[in-house]
C-alpha cells in the first residue's frame, strides 16, 4: 500500500515537472513564428490538448470493447474516466482556438469543417455523460455507455481528416499533411514534448477520476447490502469477475 | 510583443479548465469517501460488515 502511494506520488510529481518543462520550452525554446509572432505559441497547448482528447476518446472506445467482451466493471470505470477527462481537454481546444483565431483571422468563430466537427465531438461526449446519468441500472448503463463510446469515436477520424478533405478557414495540417506541409524541427520537438506533458497530466486526471468511479461502485454494493442483504453476494460476484 | 495578452489568456484558460475539472473531481471524491465511510459504519452497527 505504501509502495503504491509512493509510486503514485512519483507519477504526479513527474507529470507536474514535465508540464513545467513544457511551459519553459514553449516560451523560451520554441522559435518565434514569422507572421503570427508570439500568439502562435498558443499552437503548442491547443494542438497538444486536441491530440490528448483524441487519445482519451480512443481509450473510451477500447474500454467499451473490453467491457462488452469481459463485463468487468473496471473497464466501464476507465471509459467514463477517459471520457470526462477528454471532455476537459476538448473544452480547452474549443476555447483556446477562438482566443488564437481572433487576432489572426479577425473573427472568434466560423462554422468551418474542423471547428464544427470538433464542436460536434464535444457535444457527443457531453451526451455520453448525460446517457450515463439517465440510466440507473449499473449493468445496463455500462453496456449502453460502451456501445455509445465505440460509435462516438467515429467522429475523431472525421475531425482529424476534416482539414484534409475540405478547404477550411482552419489552417491545413502541418504534421502528416503531405507535400508542402511541415514544421520547423525545434517547433516540432516542442510540440511533441508538450503533448507528452499533457498526456502525463491526462494519466493523472484519469487515475483520480477512475478512483471516484470505483468508490461509487463500492457504495452501490454496500447500499444494496444495506437494503437487501441477499442481493450483496450476487453483486460481489460481479465485482470478482 | 503583439497579441501577448491573447497568448497569456490561452495559457490561463488551459490551467483554469484543468484546475476546475480537478476541483470538481476532488469534491465528488471527498463526498464518495464520506458516503462509503457512513455506509460501512451503518453496516457494522447492523452486524453485517
Amino acid at each position: 500500500m505504501r509502495k503504491t502511494h509512493a509510486l503514485w506520488l512519483l507519477v504526479r510529481t513527474l507529470a507536474a515537472l514535465w508540464m513545467a518543462a513544457a511551459g519553459y520550452a514553449i516560451f523560451f525554446v520554441a522559435p518565434d513564428e514569422r507572421t503570427m509572432h508570439e500568439v502562435q505559441r498558443i499552437f503548442y497547448i491547443h494542438v497538444a490538448s486536441a491530440w490528448t482528447a483524441g487519445m482519451a476518446y480512443l481509450l473510451v472506445a477500447v474500454a467499451g470493447v473490453l467491457y462488452l467482451m469481459n463485463r468487468q466493471p473496471r473497464h466501464d470505470w476507465l471509459g467514463v474516466a477517459a471520457a470526462e477527462t477528454g471532455l476537459a481537454f476538448t473544452t480547452v481546444v474549443l476555447i483556446t482556438g477562438p482566443v488564437w483565431a481572433k487576432p489572426v483571422w479577425g473573427i472568434w468563430w466560423t462554422w468551418d469543417a474542423r471547428l464544427t466537427t470538433t464542436f460536434v465531438l464535444w457535444l457527443m461526449y457531453i451526451a455520453y455523460l448525460l446517457i450515463r446519468n439517465l440510466v440507473e441500472e449499473p449493468q445496463r448503463r455500462a453496456v449502453l455507455a460502451a456501445v455509445y463510446g465505440i460509435f462516438a469515436f467515429a467522429d475523431v477520424p472525421v475531425v482529424y481528416m476534416s482539414i484534409r478533405w475540405w478547404r477550411t478557414q482552419h489552417p491545413s495540417a502541418v504534421i502528416g499533411g503531405g507535400a508542402g506541409s511541415g514544421l520547423d524541427p525545434t517547433m516540432k520537438a516542442v510540440l511533441f514534448f508538450t503533448w507528452g506533458a499533457t498526456m502525463a497530466l491526462f494519466a493523472v486526471l484519469v487515475r483520480v477520476r477512475y478512483r471516484l468511479e470505483s468508490l461509487r461502485f463500492e457504495i452501490e454494493l454496500l447500499r444494496q447490502e444495506a437494503e437487501e442483504p441477499s442481493a450483496a453476494p450476487a453483486a460481489l460476484r460481479l465485482q470478482e469477475n | 510583443m503583439k497579441n501577448f495578452d491573447s497568448l497569456l489568456a490561452a495559457y490561463f484558460i488551459f490551467w483554469a479548465v484543468i484546475f476546475a475539472y480537478q476541483f470538481t473531481v476532488a469534491k465528488r471524491l471527498n463526498r464518495a469517501e464520506e458516503e462509503l465511510k457512513r455506509l460501512k459504519q451503518q453496516l457494522a452497527l447492523a452486524g453485517r460488515a
